[in-house]
Order: structure tokens, then sequence, then C-alpha cells
């Protein structure tokens, strides 16, 4: 879902700028997860989140968050997430926001640990006076975010076994989709497309600099000095940039594709429109920063694999 | 005439002379006008992220024309000029020329100086109509046109449909003021019902701004094609009564006495003014202030009669549109910038410059 491109320009729009993240503080885990408790967890903004025993009643509101409890098999103590929370299925899905947080729904849920992506509408002011602690594990910058924010969930649902296994397998999983691609023999071109006004990422973000892990050159960083994160590229550029390779993330927002594509005025002259090298993705696998990555880079891979061959 | 003890400007002139003696268009400023047009769109065609040389630009705009079509121009630069550079140069032309006569013929029906082409719901209208477009059937299309449009479009027909109806109805005020109270009373409903629908649909929040941001970003010959009809007929009706204007601007009963419905007249002037912006708007999202700025400053510099304001408008605002765009798409390349922005951002400052240099008396 959209959500969290939409998020990311308005953090962006408004200029508050993500702190980077800090590493993970809390005291050394040791085998029952009980024992592990209290723990202090320090966010990426510098606060420090106290968390004093085992969470069994979470509530996420973080599509992505989500993603990752359930990954390190936290997922028994989730008691809800929110309305984007469409992964996994198995999820707890409720109405609830985490765009307009409520206060008084979420505390219904009578939770002992609130998991979000940002401090919007209050949430951390109005939880904490409820002595809920809330974690903030906002939209992370690369893949080092993801796994720090894999960690401190860990830490903060007593995971941290679990945590660290998972980390140790999307890094051995992503090192084998890197390694299954030839070395390159000109830097091949990707266009990654957020919607159907052209709005991109550049490497400033996490799916942008994913295209690095390929070898492949993000034409939207010819862009960062008007917009860091999100721009929105000219038509002009794009089909001037003649990018090898389309990746749509907007197949279920604006249902883009190759025949959609190849109809833009003036995209037939586009390498990777000739080829048919276009791939709609999912726009929420693409808009999160959670264990699905590999996915991603899975349905990319083959053919970033192709054009090569074919280049080469 | 006194009001809060300041002497009006002008006193009202007789019938007559309004309908004979008031200048028609100075043929100096319809010079400027299409020169300022031309000039914009040949700087428009010329200036892009992509930077295409004047020589070449010149063999690919030459080339469709038979005997200069011995053309070597690179087929992906020819191709950017005419998919791309050139439609949005001529759709820009056709939305700012647009804004800018309905923004006049408005505040001419209207007789008031902040009445503009948003008026009455049209933007309030169209806003609704593409957001339940975007929420409720994403990517739909209808007869091959994208539904969003023409969801826009219907939202500010209907706008404007009910802002008249329920303008008709107050008999107790004046129709003018009536009719832009029933507009305010609409708009601010359908901004409610749009805003509602906006949170519910958290997804698709970002098309629903860049829409409402307006955007020319994705302009091509097909959205030239859509807006072409309507603002041909809009613009021609409006340009037709540019007299009966001017007769409005005295009074109802100047109209009256010349035996011609004052109420048909206002009926006329505000469907096609509508309908003009509704297609517009429903391409191009909703561009401010344009048709504010560009009638007042054409009354600033050169006179108050509809028979200058309607024509100039049109030239003037066609010109200001294109010249913004260019910089929307130049200024932060190979990014776009919101067309919204550029028009308030040169707009105003612009607009404050002229009046305080002519002293409002125009006002």
């Amino acid at each position: 879902m959209r959500e969290h491109h939409m998020r990311w320009a308005v953090i962006a729009a408004t200029t508050i700028a993500l702190t980077a993240c800090a590493a993970t503080s809390s005291n050394t885990p040791s085998s029952p997860a009980a024992a592990h408790f209290p723990v202090t967890i320090t966010e990426a903004s510098g606060a420090g989140v106290t968390i004093t025993q085992q969470p069994h009643r979470i509530v996420s509101l973080s599509p992505t968050a989500t993603e990752m409890l359930f990954a390190i098999d936290a997922g028994s103590q989730v008691v809800a997430v929110d309305d984007q929370s469409n992964y996994p299925p198995s999820a707890p899905l409720t109405k609830l926001s985490g765009f307009t947080p409520s206060i008084e729904a979420i505390a219904a849920y009578a939770p002992d640990l609130v998991v979000a992506a940002d401090d919007t509408g209050g949430l951390v002011h109005g939880i904490g006076a409820l002595h809920i602690p809330v974690l903030i594990e906002p939209a992370a910058k690369n893949l080092d975010d993801s796994y720090r924010e894999i960690g401190q969930l860990g830490a903060a649902t007593g995971r941290v076994p679990e945590a660290s296994a998972l980390e140790k397998k999307m890094r051995s999983d992503l090192a084998a989709i890197v390694a299954s691609i030839p070395k390159p023999a000109r830097q091949l071109k990707v266009y990654h497309e957020l919607d159907d006004t052209y709005y991109s990422a550049t490497s400033a973000t996490f799916i942008g600099q994913v295209y690095a892990l390929l070898g492949l050159k993000n034409i939207a960083d010819g862009a960062t000095a008007a917009a860091p994160d999100y721009p929105q590229l000219s038509a002009e550029y794009i089909v001037a940039s003649s990018p090898d390779l389309i990746v749509l993330a907007d197949t279920k927002c604006c249902h883009q594709g190759l025949s959609t594509v190849a109809a833009r005025p003036g995209w037939s002259s586009i390498a990777a429109v000739k080829s048919g090298q276009v791939i709609g993705v999912d726009d929420d696998i693409a808009s999160r920063w959670g264990p699905r990555v590999v996915d991603f880079l899975r349905t990319i891979a083959p053919h970033v694999k192709q054009l090569e061959v074919r280049a080469a | 005439m006194l009001i809060l003890g300041r002497r009006l400007p002008a006193p009202p002139a007789p019938p007559l002379a309004l309908l004979q003696g008031l200048p028609r268009l100075p043929w100096v400023w319809a010079v400027a006008g299409v020169a300022a047009l031309l000039g914009a769109a040949i700087l428009g065609v010329l200036v892009g992220p992509v930077h295409i040389g004047l020589g070449t630009v010149v063999q690919a705009v030459l080339a469709p024309i038979p005997w200069f079509g011995a053309s070597s121009v690179d087929p992906s630069q020819a191709s950017i000029l005419w998919s791309l550079r050139i439609p949005r140069v001529v759709l820009g032309a056709l939305v700012g020329g647009m804004l800018a006569t309905a923004g006049a013929a408005y505040q001419g029906v209207f007789r008031n100086p902040l009445a503009d082409p948003y008026l009455l719901g049209a933007a309030a209208g169209a806003n609704l109509g593409a957001t339940l477009a975007i929420a409720f059937a994403p990517g739909s299309s209808l007869i091959g046109v994208n539904l969003v449009p023409l969801a826009g479009f219907v939202g500010a027909a209907l706008a404007v449909a009910g802002a008249y109806a329920l303008g008709r109805t107050v008999t107790g005020l004046r129709n003018t003021i009536g009719l832009i109270l029933a507009g305010v009373a609409i708009a601010a409903f359908f901004n409610a019902i749009q805003t509602y629908i906006q949170q519910a649909q958290t997804n698709n929040i970002r098309q629903v701004y860049s829409w409402i941001l307006g955007r020319l970003v994705t302009a091509g010959w097909d959205g030239v094609l859509l807006v072409l009809p309507y603002v041909a007929i809009s613009v021609a009706v409006i340009l037709l009564h540019r007299r009966l204007l001017d007769a409005l601007s005295v009074g109802d009963e100047e109209v009256t006495s010349l035996g011609i419905s004052a109420r048909r007249v206002r009926l006329i002037v505000v469907v096609a003014a509508t309908l003009g912006t509704a297609a517009v708007v429903a391409i191009a999202g909703t561009i401010a202030f344009v048709g504010i700025i560009i009638p007042h400053t054409v009354r600033l510099l050169v006179g108050r009669s509809y028979r200058v304001v309607i024509p100039l408008s049109l030239l003037f605002g066609a010109a200001f549109l294109v010249l913004a765009d260019t910089a929307a798409r130049t200024v932060a390349a190979p990014a776009e910038l919101p067309i919204g922005v550029i028009t308030a951002f040169i707009g105003a400052p612009f607009f404050i410059v002229v009046m305080r240099s002519t002293r409002a008396a125009a006002l």
C-alpha cells in the first residue's frame, strides 16, 4: 500500500529529518525470555524506551513492524494491527489507523507495548500518559536500519535469538541473490515508479538504494538536488534517460503495467519498453522495509540477469 | 455616491455610452498579447529538462511539413519534442487561457472582483469527483478515457448546477449574492465529504494530493483533444457576450433596457465559463490564482471594459501558464515542481507590483 511513500514524502516535505538510527542498547539477552526484562531500547531519535516485562498485548500501527514481529515469531504476542497491516494474513487486522491514531481506540486493546512508524497525532504523548511504552520504528534508509529495527523488536519482545536468526537468513539470502548476477558489461539503469504521475525514489530511500545491490543505477538520483527522497520526475527526463529496467510499484494503486506504460506518449522509445523489461511489483512489498525485501529482490534479479546476459 | 465615506472612483456611465463609447481593444495590446503567447510558447518548446539544441528543435518542428521534412533528427529527441513537450505547451496555453477568461467572465457576471473559476464550487466538485474515482474505482476507464478527469468534470458540473439551483431559490437576496453564497455552501459541503473520503482512504492519499495540486506532468495530445472542444465553445460564447458583460457591469437594468433578459445572459455566461473550467480542471487539476490575477492585471494596465478584458485575459492567461509550466519543469529539473506553487509564487508578487504601481483606481 501507499501509506509509507506518503508518510516519507510528508516527512521530507516538512523537513523533519530522520536522524540516523542509533544502536540498540539493552541488557545482553539470556535464554529464558522473561529474565531478559526490563530492557531499554534506544530509538532512532535517541529516546530511550523501557519495557519492564515481556509484552503479550502488542498493538502494531506500522505494517512493516507487523511483518517484522511475525517474522521473529512474536506474532502470538500481537493483539491488534492497524488497517494497513495486510501481511501476514494471520495478523489480527483491525480498523486502527496509524495515520490518525485514536489513543482511546488503541487503549481499548489494553496493550502493554505499542509499535508505530511515526509519532503522529500525539501518539507517544497520549499513550505515554497511560504508562504504556511506545516504540517508534521509522522508515529505514537502508538495510542496516532494517536489521537494527528487527534487533530492537527482538529485544522488545523477548525474541532476540529469533531476530538474529532472521537477520542472518536475510543476509545470506540477499548475498545469494547478488551472487547470482554476473558482473555487468555496462551499468544498467533502472526507473522505480511510485505512481502514474512519475514520482520515484532516490538512493537516499530504502527502496531506492536496494538497486545498488544489484549494480543498477537509479535514474531518480539525478533529481536529488530538487527533492532528496521522492522526486516527481519529468517525463522528458525519463524518456531521455531510457532506463533498461522499469519497476512499477504502482500496480495496485494505479493499475500500471507494460501495456499502460508503452501507451504513454513518447515512452515507446525507452529501452525497457522496447525489450519488455517492465516489471510490476507488489506496491506493499516495495513500500516497506521489512523481511520481504528479499522477495522484492528475488523478483527483480532474474530480469537484471537477462539484461546482462544480453548485454554481454 | 458615497459608501463608508469613500467616493467611488468611476461614476456609472449612461447605457448607450457604455455600449458605444468605451474603448475597443487597443491594437497595440492585442499585438502584445499575441506576441506574449507566441514568445512563451517558443520558450516553452525550446527549454526543458532534457537539453535539445535550437537547430534540432527547428528541424523537428518543421519535419512534418512537406518539403522541409528532410529531417535527420534523432528519433528519441523528436519524440520528446512532439509527444511530450509540445502537447504540454499547447495544453498549458489552453488551460491558462480558459481559466483567465472564465475568471474575467465570473467577475463580470457577479460584479465581484474576487470571483474566480472556482467560485460556485467548481473546484470542490471536481476534487470530490476525482477523489471518489481515485478511491473507489482506481485505474478504471470509460470508453478508453481515464475515469478520474471524467469524474472531476461531472463533479464540477453538479456543484455549479446545485449552486445555481440553490441560489435561484434565495429570493430575499440580490441575485448574485445569493448565487455566491450558495456556491460557498456547496463548496464547503463537498470539501467536507472529500476530506472524509481522503482520511478513510489513506492508500490513495498521494494521488489525491497530486490531483489537487494540479498537474500537466502526464500531458499528451489526448489531453489536448479532450479539452479543446470545451475550451473552444466556452471561450467563443464568453467572447460573444463581452459587450453584454459591459452592460451588466453597470446593472441588470442596463441589459434589460436593451430588451435582453439579464438573468439569461448571466446563465449563459456562467454555464459556458463553468463548462470550460470543469474540462480544464479535469485534465490539469486545480491551478489556483490564474483566474484572478490575469483579468485584474489586464484591468489595471489596459482598462475595465470587457471588450478589452476578455480577449486579453485569454492571451495573457495562456502565455502566463505556459511560462509557469516551463518554470515548473525546468527550475528543479529533472524533478517537477507543482504548477500551482509556481503560479502563486510568480503571480502574487507580480500582481502586488502592478497594483502598487497603478494605484489600484481601477479595482
